[in-house]
């Protein structure tokens, strides 16, 4: 089906297809890798953030002199302060700075401030003295549809509308609210130049586009902002918008001094976005042999106060409410609504997850109703190259080998014989409250699909440089390393685009590279990946084309056997070479939701394998087997990092991360009360990697952070309907969801 | 007031203000930023430490208690230039990503592996249940031990 032909791997020790040591490892290991809350400057002043107790009020009046009151603080700001423009946004510019006139959620910053030390910055902006008229929030979703408060509305229409399946199934499905939770929490770090210029190293996932923010807010020109990468504890899709980055600017170029600041636990709960919750209504159509005729959907999600990602969120839920199926009758109603309630954007998966719960359950009743096998109903509509997507009509051209994906997880033998004989590891575990009598066992399977890279129109790319120096291969990017393996894998292509054994990732700031858009989507390796194959291929040839080569090693050029120029005259050469890469483009939809919207897609299936005590409705998850497409797998054991990770998340989703949100304030910011899988809540993993040339990704590869989340929730909750008979329609599944139903 | 005790094998003073948590002193005032700061309650495990034999959250010690103890930070495990064989297996096992919660994982497992050599699968889960890792799901670091503990595959 496919006809791209991928390029050559030039053989070259620690390229692609390995999986070598990470660089950033050792350091990492030692506690010597600077993560941006170990950063320090000379003369460096502490900020810190006021911010509401109300998640909607009037402001009446702010006070900042008790603040400046207190020794050692040095400015304290509000919204009066901000130069220029007072709003920021990652699409649209609607969240004030600082807020002025009302506070929209709980945890709005209103002021900021900055002092000589930690303490006395908190103390300082706790002083803050605020005055507010506290109004009703608007924290029902519901109602808000109805006052059309509204980020974004989605209509997908396709095919004949009026078609009716002989077989029919209902379902209501919801997602609660889940956080990415990232152990480092925001922090940072700006340094005035002296000039009226500032340079930031802050944690992010996308520096390039903090940098036009800041640019906006404090009017300035661009090349007085450097947004630098910095080493981050993890990001989850936490870290693409903006929180201190334009604060932590407006106190250093106010001060003239170096600020920095490191965010709280509970203040990291409320300074970064949230995955959407998610309510859904669902109709699948099928005809008596199982074929999918029809699917209704509608979904709506909570954007919380401000935009941040909500429209693409809810565009994306509304593009994958069918799963990877055929289906030529879809029509889905989507809307994003505004309420009082926590500002809601990107997390990993990107509002796939959500109606992955939902399509899954309902293909599962689907099933039931039909008297066939749950992954044989799935074989039997799966959705592969050369077909139409479902909700927006695009031709399938890269490979999707969902029904590999299928068979190969339903060959997988289950390594796993039953209930465990050690007590501790029964749903009660180290509690001991679960009779091993009463056990439940329960297997479950899901499939999810997601779109790689951006989508819509959006202009995607990615720019790269590749240097020959002294210490070999340098690959410059300012793409994010959130602990994912992009120093690795860049490293990789490098060397198998150039034939040298001697790569290294550099990062550089925002004035030395263009952007390399976001570590999101799934898409670095993809995008900045394919700018490092094209730079280094590139590179390669337009060396041996200078010196009349037909070889190039680590000992240098070559011709007819005989090397002509050593590598180190080379590397004195200065040779790079830069490129810009951009992906096929995509398009925004017509009316109907319809048109080329996506550049390509990832499959994944998963089984779960969970023990439920049914009395007190706990859940064990013991095993999550995998199936995902890869396209080609540049570095397998990164590949088994993510889906081993990804799988946590959404084994966490299903059974215990939920941020408790009453009348808009969270009840549980922290990690006591916000549960995170530990070791002993990890399943047994068996992961099967497909690969299929042919997608535009580098060497063929996909992107592949992001599907293990996807189905990983829907199959454990799968497994949870198979062991007790309870519909579970929501996730996280709570403990009286089993015991009483 | 001045705080005395021994840090990674060496006597060491450090100044103490108000109810300064022995993490803060380490990463803030002794200029050893290798223990982390993720849930600044106990939960987590990132600021694992060793005070006098015992592994704790260094976010939960008050710095004025450590007159006269003897503390050991990820920065003391191995000698400047080596890993510690803890270390080595997580480097090869890939049990290494965002990096974050690793500190705090090396110190914990050293603190396993002196006491038990050889652990179970269940002792190292058992061992390291303190300690959150958000990015690899446990896996890479699960089949790390067992490596070093010789039961790997």
């Amino acid at each position: 089906m496919t006809t791209k032909t991928t390029t050559r791997i030039t053989p070259a020790k620690g390229g692609v297809g390995e999986s070598p040591l990470r660089p950033d490892g050792v350091p990492k290991l030692k506690g010597t890798f600077e993560y941006a809350q170990d950063l320090h400057a000379d003369q460096m002043l502490w900020g810190a953030t006021t911010r509401s107790p109300h998640p909607h009020a009037r402001i009446v009046s702010i006070d900042v002199g008790p603040a400046l009151a207190i020794g050692g603080v040095h400015a304290v700001l509000t919204a009066d302060d901000v130069p220029g423009r007072a709003t920021f946004g990652l699409e649209h510019p609607d969240q004030p700075v600082l807020a002025s006139d009302e506070v929209r959620y709980w945890g709005e910053p209103v002021a900021i401030v900055a002092a000589e030390d930690e303490p006395t910055a908190r103390l300082a902006a706790a002083a803050v003295r605020v005055e507010y008229e506290v109004l009703e929030p608007n924290v029902d979703g519901d109602e808000a549809e109805r006052r059309d408060d509204t980020f974004r509305r989605m209509r997908i229409r396709r095919g004949d509308q009026e078609v009716q399946g002989e077989v029919v199934v209902d379902g209501y499905y919801e997602v609660g609210m889940q956080d990415q939770a990232p152990l480092g929490t925001e922090a940072g770090l700006a340094i005035p130049d002296g000039n009226g210029g500032v340079d930031l190293y802050a944690t992010s996932q996308f520096v390039h586009v903090d940098q036009e923010q800041v640019v906006a807010s404090l009017g300035l020109r661009p090349d007085q902002v450097r947004a630098h990468p910095t080493g981050i504890g993890g990001a989850f899709g936490a870290r693409e918008d903006v929180n201190l980055h334009i604060h932590l600017c407006l106190l250093a170029l106010y001060t003239g001094k170096p600020v920095k600041m490191v965010y709280q636990r509970s203040e990291s709960f409320t300074g970064h976005v949230h995955r959407h919750p998610a309510r859904m209504w669902y109709r699948h159509h099928a005809n008596r042999d199982g074929t999918l005729i029809r699917v209704e959907a509608r979904v709506v999600i909570d954007g919380g106060a401000y935009a941040s990602t909500t429209a693409a969120v809810l565009a994306n839920a509304c593009y994958f409410s069918v799963g990877p199926y055929r289906c030529d009758s879809v029509s889905v109603d989507g809307v994003g609504v505004r309420t009082n309630n926590p500002p809601c954007g990107a997390m990993r998966g990107f509002g796939a997850v959500q109606v992955c719960f939902a399509h899954e359950a309902q293909m599962d009743k689907l099933a039931t109703e039909l008297g066939i096998h749950p992954l044989e109903l799935r074989r039997m509509n799966a959705l592969t190259t050369g077909d139409h997507m479902p909700t927006t009509g695009q031709l399938i051209e890269t490979p999707l080998p969902t029904r590999e994906v299928i068979d190969s997880l339903e060959a997988m033998p289950i390594m796993d014989d039953g209930p465990p004989d050690d007590v501790t590891q029964l749903p009660g575990g180290t509690g001991l409250t679960t009779e091993p009598g009463d056990v439940k066992r329960g297997v479950g399977y899901a499939l999810g699909l997601k779109n790689l890279g951006f989508s819509e129109g959006f202009d995607d790319f990615a720019q790269a440089r590749v240097r020959l120096t002294e210490e070999g291969a340098i690959v410059e990017t300012a793409a994010i390393e959130v602990g994912q393996g992009l120093v690795s894998v860049l490293a990789q292509i490098a060397r198998s685009g150039l034939g040298l054994s001697r790569a290294v990732v550099k990062h550089v700031d925002t004035s030395r590279i263009e952007s390399a858009g976001s570590t999101s989507a799934s898409r670095q390796t993809q995008v900045s990946g394919g700018a490092t194959l094209e730079a280094a291929t590139k590179l390669r040839q337009r060396i041996l084309d200078a010196h009349g080569g037909d070889d190039l090693n680590d000992s240098g050029v070559w011709r007819g056997g005989e090397l002509v120029v050593g590598i180190e005259e080379l590397a004195e050469a200065g040779w790079e070479e830069t490129v810009t890469f951009r992906h096929p483009p995509t398009y925004a939809p017509d009316e109907d939701g319809q048109g080329v919207v996506h550049a390509d897609f990832a499959v994944a299936g998963h089984r779960a394998v969970v023990d439920v005590d049914p009395d007190l409705g706990l859940v064990k998850v013991h095993r999550v087997d995998t199936s995902q497409d890869v396209g080609r797998a540049l570095n397998p054991e990164s590949i088994r990092g993510q889906i081993e990770g990804g799988i946590m998340q959404g084994v966490g989703l299903a059974i215990m991360e939920e941020l408790v949100i009453e009348g808009g304030v969270i009840k549980n910011p922290n990690f006591t009360d916000y549960l995170l899988p530990t070791i002993l809540d990890a399943p047994d993993v068996e992961a099967l990697l497909i690969e299929e040339d042919g997608s535009w990704g580098p060497f063929g590869a996909k992107g592949v952070g992001e599907p293990p989340t996807i189905s990983s929730t829907a199959a454990v909750a799968a497994a949870i309907r198979d062991a007790t008979g309870r519909p579970v329609t929501r996730v996280p599944v709570r403990p009286q969801d089993i015991a009483i139903g | 007031m001045i705080v005395s005790f021994k840090l990674n094998g060496e006597e060491t003073t450090a100044r103490v203000t108000g109810p300064l948590s022995l993490l803060d002193m380490l990463r803030d005032e002794v200029g050893l930023p290798g223990s982390k700061s993720a849930c600044e309650q106990g939960e987590c495990g990132s600021c694992s430490i060793v005070l006098d034999g015992e592994l704790v959250c260094s976010c939960l010690v008050l710095a004025g208690d450590v007159e006269g103890s003897e503390v050991t930070t990820v920065e003391g495990v191995a000698g400047a230039d080596v890993l510690h064989p803890v270390q080595e297996a997580m480097h090869e096992a890939g049990a290494v990503q965002c990096g974050f919660c690793t500190p705090g994982f090396v110190v914990a497992a050293v603190d396993l592996f002196e006491s038990n050599p050889s652990p179970t699968t269940s002792e190292i889960k058992e061992a390291l249940a303190g300690n959150i890792c958000r990015c690899t799901g446990y896996g890479a670091i699960i089949r790390a031990f067992e490596q070093l503990a010789g039961r790997g595959t």
